[in-house]
């Protein structure tokens, strides 16, 4: 590597997790820098992941002002109005990650997603995307990929009991230890437009419903002009309606997208707790793969659902990209 | 099935450590009002990476106490109470256990996972266990009389390494690091009464070390240089020189190379070394360092077989200067700057006249005190999978509960796999109470080996009363009279046919732990001669499912286990103490059978077997260990 040697104190903190991934991986971390856009439970828990690990730095936007609802499953948020008052999200999580360690830098940077331009991403490795539209995320994405640099690039969301992660690397060369051999890899990975497009007909039968129903989801946001997670169960007739329109478009049977995950996903927009820190923690997971190039990374969707207790992996590309 | 938190749930909570403290967090957001936490330890340095409530300047505090606080800033109407002790203290009794809804362990040792095991099968309260190491967990649920206990499947017992492996034969790193440790170190600094087998080998052993005196022991008025290098002279070279003229053992084996004090040190060296090293203002014992007093700073370096003679005779010396008072009274400690360093210098010497590849300082760290890898990630994971499996245990919803392992690499798509949890094991001894067998030597073996060798190693009691139908033969315990205690010890000391009752072939004994309320019955069967080798402990208990030995095939001789519990860094990780356990995968359709026949990966505890049928929404049947003849049928 660059020669660089960890330091003492580096080496006493970090000493268990170096045994798992090695000094080299340490060493790449503490000179990555994350983007974070939009905070809840689940990007807390990433959050106290990744900074526990050691990157070099992390920085936070959220320019929402904190109400009880976004202090629901975020425990970097003490409850107390007279602290949180007047503070954005981002502030306040910036305050408590802070101390989680002094040797990684975590700052705010304040604005609306779409704003940022290409310049403002080439600051990062990592970007991490939550809590906006399908519009917003399409155009980071299209922002990181016009980098010549990789930006490993996140997108993820959590209703009620089941989480999303997606995941695009561009085109991903890592090494991968088989015994005592180490391969080469190379993975090419569709953008987020390309990938939350794929014809439905086109995919195996035993892809995860939850792919489909968020799709139903985001396009009902989307149509409505909603914020994200801004459905109730209310909703659920207008979301079973547009998903008989994208089914019969598709041409795949109804069967596709299970009414009754839907009706959940409309009814319980909130996070529950113990998936966030399941995603939370798969997306930490993946982000250290990413920056130290090692281990099979995520292609290139994730999905959890606690109701059956599987945590599946999708390729989800163009069948003929 | 709904996911919706009972209300007015209490939970006690095993361990505030990696996982404790990502599952207190979790708990106290899914909105549990109620949660006891014990947790004896304090917290350490190398704990912060992931043990997100603690801060630098929490060190040295209590776990539970810290966790506590943390957690009650984010939510601060939860009621939390927290115990800085040991669970099986005898305040924890099933009383204590019975309060509680469910428990839910983030343990890190067998022996305390049993413990807990037996509490909650005596007080019937439903177990959530959990372990990780690296990228590896799992998470499993236990209610008796409905799934298997934690001791219905054999654990993997500790890897052990043959003696003469060991002390002659090494060919891996870590046997050069068992050698340093047990045997040299504890040779040189540890009890000087404990049996030893430093000086055996493989074969002509008994005649010459019968007439060497001590050559360990500093002569009187021994200057300490002097003393080193005979040290170093007598186990790097005269040794192994002594080990080549048996032939017979290099035959197929690569011939060690002798190495002598004055190969490793120039002259200049030596002298240096002689030099007295300018005293550090504190002297506090665990400060003491020979890489700092040799100015050498970076853990991860490999270090040469010079450097490593230098920290050799420097950590000798220093442990003689600065450490004199305790000299006989060391064991190897981890956390021990300068024993990790003399041993790290030991094996790598060993290592070196073995033509085995020298290993860095940090490494040998992690293998010789057993460092469980671990990252907050896979704790954060396991600590999520636990809590929903805590409120379908809160729910009754029994046909829901899973079994869940987290991969590495995904398995039929999955990184978190959920399984059927399985029924309980009819030949259990824990939770079916099925007597088990031991055949012993009635007229040689004496009470106390059978508590040593059987009832605390063994089965696993702390506090033991043993009888033989209405007599009382022995009895554990702070509250016994002096006659009582008098007439105990006198009947350790008897061969079990001439106890005051006589054991013999056709007695059973009752073994009671009452602060586990667990009870086992032992049918005796007297046996005249046991394999020394074999059967070292001159008895052998049958009736249940042996614990696998790990994968380690030399068995022709006792052995030498590495450090008190198990787990083994280098390789095999999901073999370790965290109770992250093998799998061999099979899969099966629910309404196909219930019974699922161990039959996988018969010879390997590693070796995966995917038999993939191509169907959807049926669970994956997970076959643990396999050990053939051990059925283990799914729950309906």
């Amino acid at each position: 590597m660059d020669g660089e040697e960890l330091t003492e104190q580096e080496t006493a903190l970090y000493d268990r997790q170096i045994r798992v991934w090695g000094a080299d991986a340490q060493r790449r971390l503490s000179k990555a820098h994350v983007l974070v856009y939009g905070i809840k439970g689940t990007i807390a828990e990433f959050c106290k992941n990744i900074v526990l690990a050691g990157v070099g730095s992390l920085t936070l936007v959220d320019d929402r002002v904190a109400n009880e609802e976004a202090l629901s499953s975020n425990f970097l948020i003490p409850p107390d109005e007279n602290v949180y008052r007047g503070k954005t999200l981002a502030e306040l999580c910036c305050d408590s990650l802070i101390d989680f360690n002094p040797m990684v830098r975590v700052s705010v940077v304040k604005g609306d997603l779409s704003d940022f331009g290409i310049d403002f991403f080439n600051k990062f490795d990592v970007v991490v995307i939550s809590c906006c539209s399908l519009a917003a995320k399409k155009l980071a994405n299209d922002k990181c990929r016009k980098l010549s640099k990789r930006v490993s690039f996140y997108t993820v969301d959590c209703r009620d009991s089941c989480g999303e992660i997606f995941v695009d690397l561009k085109d991903y060369r890592y090494s991968k230890k088989k015994l005592e051999e180490t391969n080469e890899c190379q993975l090419q990975y569709p953008c987020f437009e390309d990938a939350v497009s794929v014809p439905w007909k086109a995919l195996p039968r035993k892809t995860s419903k939850l792919y489909f129903a968020m799709r139903v989801i985001e396009k009902f946001e989307e149509a409505e002009g909603r914020s994200p997670g801004e459905v109730s169960v209310a909703d659920l007739p207008g979301v079973l309606k547009l998903k008989e329109e994208l089914c019969s478009a598709q041409s795949v049977n109804e069967s596709h997208v299970p009414d009754s995950l839907l009706e959940r996903l409309v009814t319980n927009t909130t996070e529950f707790p113990p998936v966030c820190a399941i995603i939370g923690g798969i997306l930490g997971q993946e982000v250290i793969k990413a920056i130290s190039g090692k281990g099979d990374p995520l292609k290139n969707f994730f999905f959890f659902d606690a109701m059956d207790g599987k945590g599946v992996m999708e390729d989800i590309s163009e069948p003929n990209a | 099935m709904d996911l919706q938190l009972s209300v007015g749930a209490k939970v006690l909570m095993v361990g505030a450590g990696g996982i404790g403290c990502e599952l207190l967090k979790t708990l106290a957001l899914s909105g549990f009002q109620d949660i006891h936490i014990i947790d004896m330890d304090t917290i350490e340095v190398s704990n912060l990476n992931r043990q997100f409530l603690f801060r630098q300047s929490h060190v040295g505090q209590s776990k539970s106490k810290v966790a506590r606080d943390a957690v009650l800033k984010f939510r601060p109407h939860v009621s939390i109470k927290s115990y800085h002790a040991n669970v099986k203290d005898p305040e924890f009794n099933v009383e204590f256990f019975k309060q509680f809804n469910v428990v839910l362990n983030g343990l890190d040792n067998l022996d305390a996972r049993r413990h807990v095991n037996r509490l909650c099968l005596a007080a019937n309260v439903p177990l959530v266990e959990s372990g990780t190491t690296g990228f590896l967990g799992q998470v499993t649920v236990h209610v008796k009389g409905r799934t298997e206990c934690y001791e219905c499947q054999p654990k993997p017992a500790p890897k052990t390494y043959p003696v003469c492996t060991i002390t002659s034969t090494p060919s891996k790193f870590v046997h050069c690091i068992v050698w340093a440790k047990d045997l040299l170190f504890a040779k040189l600094f540890g009890d000087k009464n404990q049996e030893n087998d430093l000086n055996i080998r493989s074969s002509d052993g008994a005649s010459s070390s019968e007439n060497v005196v001590d050559v360990f022991e500093r002569r009187e008025g021994e200057d300490i240089d002097d003393y080193g290098r005979r040290i170093f002279d007598h186990v790097f070279g005269y040794n192994i020189e002594l080990a080549l003229s048996n032939e017979e053992t290099w035959k197929n084996r690569n011939k060690p190379k002798p190495i002598y004090s004055k190969d490793v040190l120039s002259d200049e060296l030596a002298q240096q070394n002689g030099n007295v090293v300018q005293d550090s203002a504190t002297d506090d014992g665990l400060s003491v360092s020979a890489m700092s007093s040799l100015g050498m700073k970076n853990p991860q370096d490999i270090w040469s077989l010079s450097e490593n003679s230098r920290i050799f005779f420097e950590s000798l010396r220093l442990f003689f200067m600065k450490r004199g008072k305790e000299i006989g009274n060391l064991s190897f400690d981890k956390d021990d700057q300068l024993a990790v360093e003399f041993v790290t210098a030991a094996a790598n010497i060993r290592a070196a006249s073995f033509g085995i590849p020298l290993h860095s300082l940090f490494e040998a760290k992690g293998i010789a005190g057993n460092i469980v890898h671990a990252v907050a990630t896979t704790n954060a994971i396991i600590a999520g999978l636990i809590v929903i499996e805590a409120i379908k245990v809160l729910k009754n919803d029994i046909k829901s509960y899973r079994m869940t392992y987290c991969l590495e690499h995904p398995t039929r798509k999955m990184l978190l796999m959920p399984v059927e949890p399985f029924e309980p094991n009819e030949s259990c001894y824990v939770c079916s109470e099925t007597p088990l067998l031991l055949e012993i030597n009635t007229h040689r073996s004496k009470l106390k080996d059978f508590v040593e060798r059987i009832v605390k190693a063994k089965l696993g009691m702390n506090l033991p009363i043993i009888m033989q139908g209405s007599n009382l033969l022995f009895e554990a315990g702070d509250d016994l009279d002096e006659d009582m205690i008098a007439n105990y010890e006198a009947n350790l000391e008897k061969v079990l046919a001439e106890l005051p009752s006589p054991v013999t072939s056709g007695t059973m004994l009752t073994v009671e732990d009452l602060l586990q309320e667990f009870t086992c019955n032992i049918n005796i069967k007297h046996r005249e001669e046991f394999d020394e080798e074999k059967e070292p402990d001159g008895m052998l208990l049958s009736g249940w499912t042996q614990p696998v030995s790990a994968s380690e095939k030399e068995k022709e001789d006792k052995s030498i286990n590495n450090g008190a519990n198990s787990s083994d860094v280098t390789v095999e990780a999901v073999e370790d103490e965290t109770g992250v356990v093998a799998v061999g995968v099979k899969k099966r359709r629910i309404s196909e059978t219930s019974e699922v026949a161990a039959n996988a990966a018969a010879d390997e505890t590693n070796h995966k077997q995917y038999q993939v049928i191509d169907d959807e929404d049926d669970l994956v049947v997970l076959d643990g260990n396999s050990d053939a003849g051990n059925k283990r049928k799914r729950m309906q």
